[in-house]
């Protein structure tokens, strides 16, 4: 007697080769997607919002076209995540992460359609990725000692990675952004304090690194312009009316004098801590919440600079950069600390006005204000400067550096084919394979450049068959040529996580062989 | 559906609205419910041993969970039928109770209905057979205390307790650094253990998870982990022994609970009541400061005044801090919660040699450590991992680990796993069937064919031949007189599974039998299933 249903009604239930083909597809399926993006020469994607507006964002980042793509294939979904995963952790990397598991999973397949079973593959891989990754440990260098080398080092790392983006034409401008701004940064990696801020007009070449502090904002009215020698209030409180807070707290009176009276009274309570804040010295005050008219003539009267409504982020920036504190109470004034600078004043970028603190103390933070002739360019510029701005502030920490262009795949690859040579048993296919998918990661950088990739990866096989071999492709010129020489480089944080997270993610989806997926949660009609 | 009829034919009605609602009765009941239980075993079986597979899941919401942890898979299934439901709650129950072996207890259960099911065929009553499988399971429950072994171990001796969750990781996808996490969950259970009580307190231990990093960047924390940041972004990220006042009270305005209104009605009023304002803030802070603590941990938020006061102070703090962090950090610190200001005196105050904030990544992910607490009874494991799926399932494993670590502290005998224990057991109990008159022999030897089907299922996910093997192990135990032998399931070379090192605990064992048999004799019970039909 079959049982009518275990599951609820619009479960599905696959099971076995079904449930495996069902994940491998739509994995392959994304992997192909994003596959096209890869590399220097990779082709960008138009996405469509299905939101109002239904805005266009055009991109190469794999990570940012995966968000945005809705999914229902749950294998698919895994990519999906270690894709974002990636681009929390290191910044850059998110395409080549999913192309990666992607190509594992096309050699699973094949390997379980030659009746490996999935734990046979599984343990070769692990075997295959844990020589990976020793082969990279071996073969990275470390510049940390010397200075001016690590500045090159990463001067390259952020050329080769916005070579791959819409930030190509420009490489060089834009890696030396990069490399400044994130040594101001001194080794922390909080890149908060790098503030980007995008301007539509000019031309890309126009963009530049501030080493002071851009605020999106306009001074009040009647103040002055113009600030020597600033000192700097920075400030999180109510300059509009300040409230009593006590709760229940209300006015009840009989008449209208006693109006006036009270509104007087809180005039005058106004007053005070106007007078309050002047009496620190200053000579600017930013808020980060409104300046009522009021209180803001009564700074213009002073002679103090008054900026209102400055974000919460922009506060906190502008506190680490003039190294004052955000004050809410204003008692006693010689404790607080006030931020200095040597000059504010009013510059204009295109067509906007901003406020320009130049010379201050702690150079800790910087702003890079982009130019670009849309906001389609500007929304990818300031996405692949992120990357950059990523991989370079994690590189600062992990100093350890790898060439690019397809050199590192290609070391990893002749050490897991050794690897499969020497293991017995069916794994050494599964690891066979591993080496295989790793080498698909240079051939598709070929293709899409438009290259012959099986004669360039024979080429490429033969070279790193020679010891201490610097061979990767050359895109631009279309040969196998010299990394070292042509100075590009790749993080090894971030080839190290493509590497762990792509096995991690293709042994999870082969592991499994039954999937369950619960009925869609009814929405409630309520037309 | 059967009905009564009266002696005109017409008929009875009994069931309200009796029409609209199916009815299954007899052996047809039986029969549907053994094989909707037969249909969820199938589902997990091939989840069993260290070979097994994972099972994706997509929820209503169109989250994906990915796990190969039985009670989990159940959980998540969303079943709709009846008998089904009853699984789920078996699979839960030895969650609870023991923690692991979730898996084996449906697949045990399964493997009783389909022997049930067969002797239901020969005509034998279901009752009988529920009868025979309550001895069977207390035969195979006393034979499993026989070949128990003692087990050792002590604060400075933790070999074989890691030894042993290792075999419970070994099936999960973790099973890559086993050896690392099994450590974590052994010292981080050691460290909260009351060996004189024999017990252990799992809420002391938290397991947080954060995604990023490496598997193997997981680590076990002598303290805790709080998803949270100063509250000031100037305060100092780091605070060497510090004294924590831990507070539920917020720094803000004061709030009575019953209405009132304050009435101003002359400037005066209006300034007198500014003022207390401004002392009410300072006070706060002042009385914080007054009984010198030097971190301020509270439940609720600041107001923007306060936080600047605490800064200008030179007092950190840390806000919206959830209570359960609240009771732990408590605990840890040997502090007390302190509902209002007035109550905070010097002795209420925790202490923590480092409280320290840690930043990781790209984005903006701070945590809170606190670190070298005056008691250091409350341990955060800290697991890292590539992917939110991973970390729960890591989470899942770690839990495992954790109950099977604390089972052994609260009674340190054990069987060895592998299957060995159940072949065992299905030779005692088909040995003792024979001694037993009338029809429960039959349903008491079932029941140890039903024992194997452990081991069998173990050897099929492994890609061993399943019965060639298990026949191999079970005349090898019969020969040897040795318990030990089980399904090489690792291809290791050896099945004595002492060699091997794979062992579970007794009660974990002794219970999956129980409840397994407790589950299947209630399934067997029903006769009659009704239920409303489709409308």
């Amino acid at each position: 007697m079959a049982i009518d249903k275990l599951f609820k009604d619009d479960a599905t239930e696959e099971k076995g080769e079904r449930a495996r083909m069902a994940s491998f597809i739509g994995a392959m399926a994304i992997a192909d997607l994003v596959k096209t993006t890869l590399g220097p020469k990779g082709m960008d994607k138009i996405l469509q919002s299905t939101g109002r507006g239904h805005s266009v964002t055009v991109t190469n980042d794999g990570a940012t076209i995966l968000k945005s793509l809705h999914i229902d294939n749950p294998a698919a979904k895994v990519l999906v995540d270690i894709s974002k995963v990636q681009d929390d952790e290191v910044g850059d990397g998110t395409t080549s992460v999913v192309v990666l598991a992607g190509e594992l999973l096309r050699e699973a397949e094949k390997l379980v359609a030659a009746k490996i079973h999935p734990m046979t593959i599984i343990s070769g891989y692990r075997m295959a990725a844990e020589c990976a990754r020793n082969a990279l440990s071996q073969k990275v260098m470390d510049n940390k000692e010397d200075a001016e080398k690590f500045k090159s080092d990463l001067m390259k790392i952020a050329m080769t990675t916005l070579s791959s983006k819409i930030l190509s034409q420009d490489k060089e401008h834009f890696a030396k952004l990069a490399v400044d701004a994130v040594m101001r940064l001194k080794g922390s990696t909080n890149l908060e304090s790098i503030q980007i801020i995008k301007k539509a007009g000019g031309s890309l070449k126009d963009s530049f690194l501030d080493e002071g502090f851009i605020l999106d904002k306009k001074i009040g009215i009647g103040q002055p312009k113009r600030i020597e020698n600033a000192k700097i209030l920075v400030a999180n409180t109510a300059m509009d009316t300040d409230k009593v807070k006590i709760y229940g707290a209300r006015v009840r009176v009989d008449s209208m004098s006693r109006v006036a009276q009270i509104e007087g009274a809180e005039k005058e309570k106004m007053r005070e801590k106007v007078q309050k804040i002047i009496g620190h010295g200053i000579n600017c005050f930013v808020n980060r919440q409104l300046i009522y008219n009021f209180p803001e003539e009564l700074f213009a009267d002073a002679g103090v600079l008054a900026i209102e409504h400055a974000d919460f982020d922009g506060i906190e920036r502008l506190a680490l950069v003039t190294g004052g504190e955000i004050a809410s109470t204003f008692d006693n004034p010689e404790s607080v600390k006030l931020g200095h600078c040597k000059l504010i004043e009013e510059i204009m970028i295109g067509e906007d006005k901003l406020i320009h603190f130049s010379g201050v103390e702690m150079g800790q933070a910087c702003t890079i204000v982009l130019r670009g002739a849309s906001f389609h360019v500007l929304d990818e510029a300031e996405r692949s400067l992120h990357d950059a701005l990523c991989v370079l502030s994690q590189t600062v920490i992990d100093s350890r550096v790898l060439l690019g262009g397809g050199w590192p795949e290609m070391v990893m690859a002749k050490e897991v084919d050794e690897l499969a040579r020497k293991t017995p048993g069916k794994k050494s296919h599964a690891i066979e394979a591993f080496s295989r998918a790793l080498i698909s990661i240079p051939t598709t950088i070929a293709d899409n450049a438009g290259l012959d990739s099986a004669e360039l990866i024979a080429q490429l096989r033969a070279e790193h068959h020679k010891e201490e071999s610097h061979a990767g492709i050359d895109v631009i010129s279309g040969s196998v040529g010299d990394m070292a020489e042509l100075g590009i480089s790749e993080a090894f944080k971030v080839k190290q996580a493509v590497l762990l997270s792509a096995t991690e993610a293709a042994e999870m989806i082969l592991r499994v062989d039954e999937i369950i997926t619960c009925a869609p949660r009814r929405r409630e009609d309520r037309m | 559906m059967a009905l009564a009829f009266d002696e005109f034919g017409r008929p009875f009605i009994i069931l309200k609205e009796q029409e609209q609602k199916s009815r299954l009765r007899g052996l047809d009941a039986q029969k549907g419910n053994i094989s909707a239980g037969k249909a969820v075993a199938r589902i997990l079986r091939t989840s069993l041993g260290p070979k097994g597979m994972d099972k994706m899941l997509q929820s209503p919401d169109g989250d994906v969970t990915i796990t190969n942890d039985g009670a989990t898979i159940l959980e998540q299934m969303d079943v709709d039928n009846q008998i089904a439901k009853l699984l789920v709650e078996l699979s839960r129950s030895q969650d609870y109770e023991i923690g692991d072996g979730t898996t084996g207890v449906v697949v045990m259960a399964g493997a009783l209905l389909e022997q049930a099911e067969r002797l239901l065929e020969r005509g034998i009553h279901p009752i009988r057979i529920a009868e025979g499988y309550e001895m069977a399971s207390r035969i195979a429950v006393e034979h499993l205390e026989h070949i128990a072994q003692k087990f050792d171990f002590g604060v400075t001796n933790i070999e074989p307790l890691v030894q042993t969750c290792m075999t419970t990781l070994s099936s999960k996808i973790v099973n890559r650094c086993k050896r690392s996490l099994a450590e974590i969950a052994v010292r981080a259970v050691m460290s909260v253990a009351d060996l004189e009580r024999k017990d252990v307190n799992l809420d002391l231990i938290k397991v947080e998870g954060k995604v990023g990093g490496k598997l193997e960047d997981t680590e076990l924390i002598y303290g805790i982990i709080v998803d949270k940041d100063m509250s000031h972004p100037q305060m100092p990220k780091q605070i060497e022994d510090a004294k924590i006042a831990i507070l539920t009270c917020p720094f803000e305005p004061p709030k009575p609970k019953t209405k009132h209104k304050v009435d101003i009605d002359t400037v005066e009023k209006f300034q007198t009541l500014r003022q207390q304002e401004q002392k009410y803030f300072d006070d706060m802070v002042q009385k914080c400061k007054d009984v010198g603590a030097t971190l301020v941990i509270c439940q609720w938020g600041f107001d923007d005044e306060a936080n600047h006061l605490l800064l200008h102070r030179n007092l950190p703090a840390v806000r919206w801090v959830g209570g359960v962090e609240l009771e732990l950090i408590a605990i840890a610190t040997g502090g007390r919660i302190v509902p209002r200001f007035q109550e905070l005196t010097q002795e209420k105050l925790g202490k923590a040699g480092l409280v320290r904030e840690k930043s990781f990544g790209t984005t903006k992910d701070r945590m809170l450590y606190i670190e070298h607490c005056a008691n250091s009874r409350a341990v955060t494991i800290f697991i890292r991992g590539g992917n939110k799926m991973m970390i729960e399932e890591t989470k899942r494993s770690i839990h495992d680990a954790l109950c099977v670590a604390r089972n052994l502290i609260r009674s340190n005998s054990i069987v060895y796993g592998g299957g060995s224990a159940e072949i065992s057991c299905s030779i005692a109990v088909e040995a003792a069937a024979d001694r037993y008159p009338g029809v429960e022999q039959y349903a008491i030897r079932a029941f140890g064919d039903a024992l194997d089907s452990i081991p069998m299922a173990l050897a099929e996910n492994s890609g061993l031949q399943p019965i060639e093997t298990l026949s191999a192990v079970k005349s090898q135990q019969i020969k040897e007189d040795n318990p030990y032998c089980g399904i090489d399931c690792n291809d290791v070379g050896t099945n004595d599974m002492r060699e091997q090192n794979v062992f579970e605990t007794l009660i974990g064992k002794q219970q999956q039998i129980l409840l397994a048999t407790q589950v299947v004799k209630m399934i067997l019970k029903i006769d009659d299933v009704i239920s409303p039909s489709e409308y």
